[in-house]
């Protein structure tokens, strides 16, 4: 498979995990909004804050409303992690590659992007957030099933599958986060029921709360922890994403499990390792915040390896379109 | 539906005939067109638009502002043409594309067209179209123009004349492919009942002619699409033919030469790439051998073409027999190499580097339709009666100033065809583009595209200045 192919379905697919990621965010927000008796800002910074992008967020809009903080994550053309500037860019990069993917996944990629773009898309999000950030995610899924569902489990298939796992494990330890910069505000909500519907919180920002109750019941700080980092099986769980990853590295090297042949394998070869052995103790111990920025690091230390191994091209000009156009038509 | 008070207005019509009536092959679709309730049409054209949209067939248009994406309008009443016709219309498009090969081969190898003074050797050697590159090179198989998109135009009197011969890329395919998918959609009863030739095994055909290229050597040859990049206006369509025919798509900086062999930058490091059809122009092609500045190519695959390492698709230098001068010698060309009469009458064509012709053209510029010889798209062309007086002086002064490169035609009273406009039917000016496979035999398209002029009155049919598309049926005997 072509190299530049390979990065381009790689982002595509990021890109689209990150948009879901947002939306879904967005959307246990609001309805977290609802239960606590928090002050709007309180209630919608942290949104911005795990993004890391609150600097930039605080220069151009201010003030944390909730319609701010879902206009900016949302729709904002020139916050390059704004669910539409992740559509536009997961398209574009699926418009690059029609070749490789299927059609179906190309269609429904499009169709997303052109919903975002009416202007009745962003009434809609401010009248009914549940609706609109539902609707995005489903149409994320989708792509998501369709990739499943349509693409032979080809190297394209597994670049594909690598982007989101990536961006997904991160987004997770993101999630886990926010919980981080909702506390501290005010410590002594910890036992109380709102502590609890925090946490819940948490496990529905990464559609976990069913499954997580399967396996717990009872919501525990720990037992969050352990299910959403370390649990081997479910799929957004850090430990899962990583550990799929590496597969999806070792059938495209053709290299086997256990070992590596590439900078990308030992990585997150690495990682998963250090994952298999954790315990969620020395987690709060170490603190989960920094144990989470610690995570995070590794993973964009594996992406970086992933574009190193794979993608590098010898430098090459960009390429932009000049308006005394090099063509020709016929 | 209005059909029923459809007017021809004085032109040749292709579905009515001078009295306005259907002509047999277009009255069952006007049939049904004129049984349907009011709106039934305009919803199914709104329906065909959503698709377009939906499947993202787009061309990208820039300007000095702003760069857009535009779906290529689509107009759901087909044009449609008498298996008769067609197959004057498809012998005579072999013909002329097997004297054109005949005569590129000619034109860089024995010159003995020169020689025997058939064209005029300055008129060939001064054509920027022509390659000094390739003298002494023979294609694989002697073929030059793999693929063409032959313009055809009927005036009014009927006769169907060739326009031009595009040979170097050209475009469109991609349209009929999906124009015919939508219209299958749009109007499945008439498909049931009508017999129209099939078009949908270009791709296959297409594969098949570039796979036929390959080195002989080659046991499995790896075929794939050269195009400049997301940023070109057929963009879509060098994606689609790719995506259609299962190979990769490249662009230059994803090809590298290494000791004369051509290969792709793979996640498994190099793989050699043994046919490549190219959508670049030959003048980007190769920066090593043509323009310098270039940064699409691929800088030594000229050293591996001539080596015979890659097959190129069509074959650099094979501009030199669409340019428009050139094409005034097409029926010579054809009674040269072939001893035939063209089946396919050329539009009487006026060289401006020929003193007695260019002195015509001046003095009727208000009646002709003037066109730089190496260009398309509809650019750099002047249609006299419909320019205003400052815009016929600025080109009489283009032409006194570089003769070699303009020539004129008649204007042609284009031929019409019902179209959908703002939910009513009017008609509308039209050409034909089929496309031509030089394999064994060579394959014409049954069809090809059907571009429409859509503003009222307007000659000019290309994307680029407010064109559009139908589907085009060739109806089975």
């Amino acid at each position: 498979m072509l190299s530049r192919v390979a990065f381009t379905t790689y982002w595509m697919s990021r890109f689209m995990e990150r948009a879901e990621n947002v939306a879904r965010f967005i959307n246990v927000n609001h309805h977290l909004a609802l239960d606590l008796p928090l002050d709007e800002e309180t209630q919608w910074g942290p949104l911005v804050t795990v993004t890391g992008d609150w600097e930039e967020f605080r220069r151009r809009y201010g003030y944390a409303s909730q319609e701010n903080v879902i206009q900016f994550l949302t729709f904002d053309p020139d916050y390059p992690n704004s669910i539409y500037s992740c559509i536009r860019q997961a398209r574009e990069n699926a418009r690059t590659v029609r070749e490789a993917i299927s059609s179906e996944l190309w269609e429904v990629l499009n169709q997303l992007y052109l919903d975002l773009q009416e202007t009745a898309a962003q009434e809609r999000a401010i009248a009914s957030p549940h609706d609109f950030f539902e609707e995005v995610r489903r149409e994320c899924s989708l792509f998501t099933g369709l990739a499943v569902n349509t693409m032979t489990r080809n190297e394209a298939w597994h670049f594909i599958r690598l982007g989101q796992l990536l961006e997904r494990a991160d987004k997770t330890s993101r999630m886990l986060d926010v919980k981080y910069f909702l506390l501290l505000p005010e410590p002594n909500y910890v036992g109380t029921p709102y502590d609890s519907i925090q946490w819940s919180a948490v496990l529905k920002s990464t559609s976990a709360l069913e499954m997580y109750r399967l396996s717990y019941q009872r919501i525990s700080p720990t037992d969050v922890v352990q299910f959403l980092v370390l649990n081997p099986e479910f799929p957004r769980a850090i430990r899962y994403c990583v550990a799929h990853a590496e597969t999806c590295l070792h059938k495209i090297s053709g290299s086997q499990p256990g070992s590596y042949c590439n900078p990308a394998e030992q990585a997150l070869g690495r990682l998963r390792a250090q994952l298999d052995f954790a315990d969620t103790r020395e987690m709060f111990e170490h603190g989960l915040h920094e144990y989470l920025d610690d995570l995070q690091l590794k993973l964009n230390r594996a992406g970086d390896s992933v574009y190193d191994t794979f993608f590098a091209l010898p430098a090459v000009e960009p390429l932009v379109p000049s308006h005394s156009s090099q063509f020709q038509y016929q | 539906m209005e059909l029923a008070t459809y007017e021809t207005e004085g032109f040749f019509d292709e579905l009515f005939t001078a009295s306005g009536q259907p002509r047999s092959i277009a009255q069952p679709l006007i049939e049904r067109i004129n049984q349907m309730p009011p709106g039934e049409m305009r919803r199914r054209q709104t329906a065909a638009d959503r698709v377009l949209y939906q499947m993202g067939i787009t061309f990208t248009v820039y300007n000095e502002e702003r760069t857009t994406e535009r779906v290529l309008p689509f107009d759901i009443i087909p044009r449609m043409i008498e298996a008769r016709d067609w197959v004057r219309i498809e012998s005579g498009l072999r013909q002329r594309i097997e004297a054109l090969n005949l005569f590129i081969q000619d034109v860089y190898n024995d010159q003995k067209i020169l020689k025997d003074g058939v064209i005029p050797t300055e008129l060939v050697l001064s054509s920027a179209a022509y390659r000094p590159q390739c003298v002494g090179f023979t294609p694989p198989k002697g073929i030059w123009c793999h693929i063409t998109g032959t313009d055809l135009v009927r005036d009014g009197d009927g006769v169907l004349y060739v326009l031009e011969d595009n040979m170097r890329c050209p475009s469109g395919v991609s349209y009929v492919l999906e124009n015919r998918q939508i219209l299958k959609r749009t109007f499945p009863g008439a498909f049931s009942t009508m017999k129209i030739q099939p078009v949908d095994d270009y791709p296959d055909r297409l594969f098949e002619t570039l796979v036929s290229l390959a080195p002989t050597h080659v046991d499995a040859p790896s075929v794939a699409v050269l195009t400049p990049g997301i940023f070109n206006s057929a963009y879509f369509e060098h994606s689609y033919l790719a995506k259609q025919m299962g190979v990769e798509l490249v662009e230059g900086h994803d090809l590298i030469v290494k000791d004369d062999w051509v290969f792709m930058r793979t996640t498994r490091g190099l793989e050699r790439v043994d046919v490549i059809y190219r959508r670049i122009d030959d003048d980007f092609l190769d920066p090593k051998s043509f323009r310098p500045d270039s940064l699409l190519g691929v800088p030594g695959i000229m050293d591996a073409y001539k080596k015979g390492r890659v097959a190129l698709a069509n074959a650099p230098g094979t501009g030199i027999a669409d340019d428009k001068a050139i094409y005034a010698y097409v029926h010579k060309i054809i009674k040269y190499y072939l001893d035939q009469d063209a089946i396919l009458p050329n539009v009487p064509t006026y060289l401006c580097s020929d003193p007695k012709d260019r002195e015509y053209v001046l003095a009727n510029l208000d009646k002709l339709v003037v066109k730089a010889v190496n260009e398309s798209g509809g650019y750099g062309m002047l249609v006299g009666p419909h320019a205003t007086q400052e815009e016929r002086a600025v080109f009489a002064e283009k032409i006194k100033g570089a003769p070699r490169n303009f020539i004129a035609q008649p204007t042609l009273s284009l031929s019409r065809a019902p179209t959908l406009v703002n939910g009513h039917i009017e008609g509308r000016h039209v050409d034909l583009r089929p496309y031509i496979l030089y394999s064994n035999p060579i394959y014409v398209m049954p069809g090809g595209l059907t571009r429409v002029a859509l503003r009222k009155g307007s000659l000019v049919v290309n994307s680029s200045q407010g064109g559009g598309s139908k589907d085009t049926w060739v109806l089975q005997d």
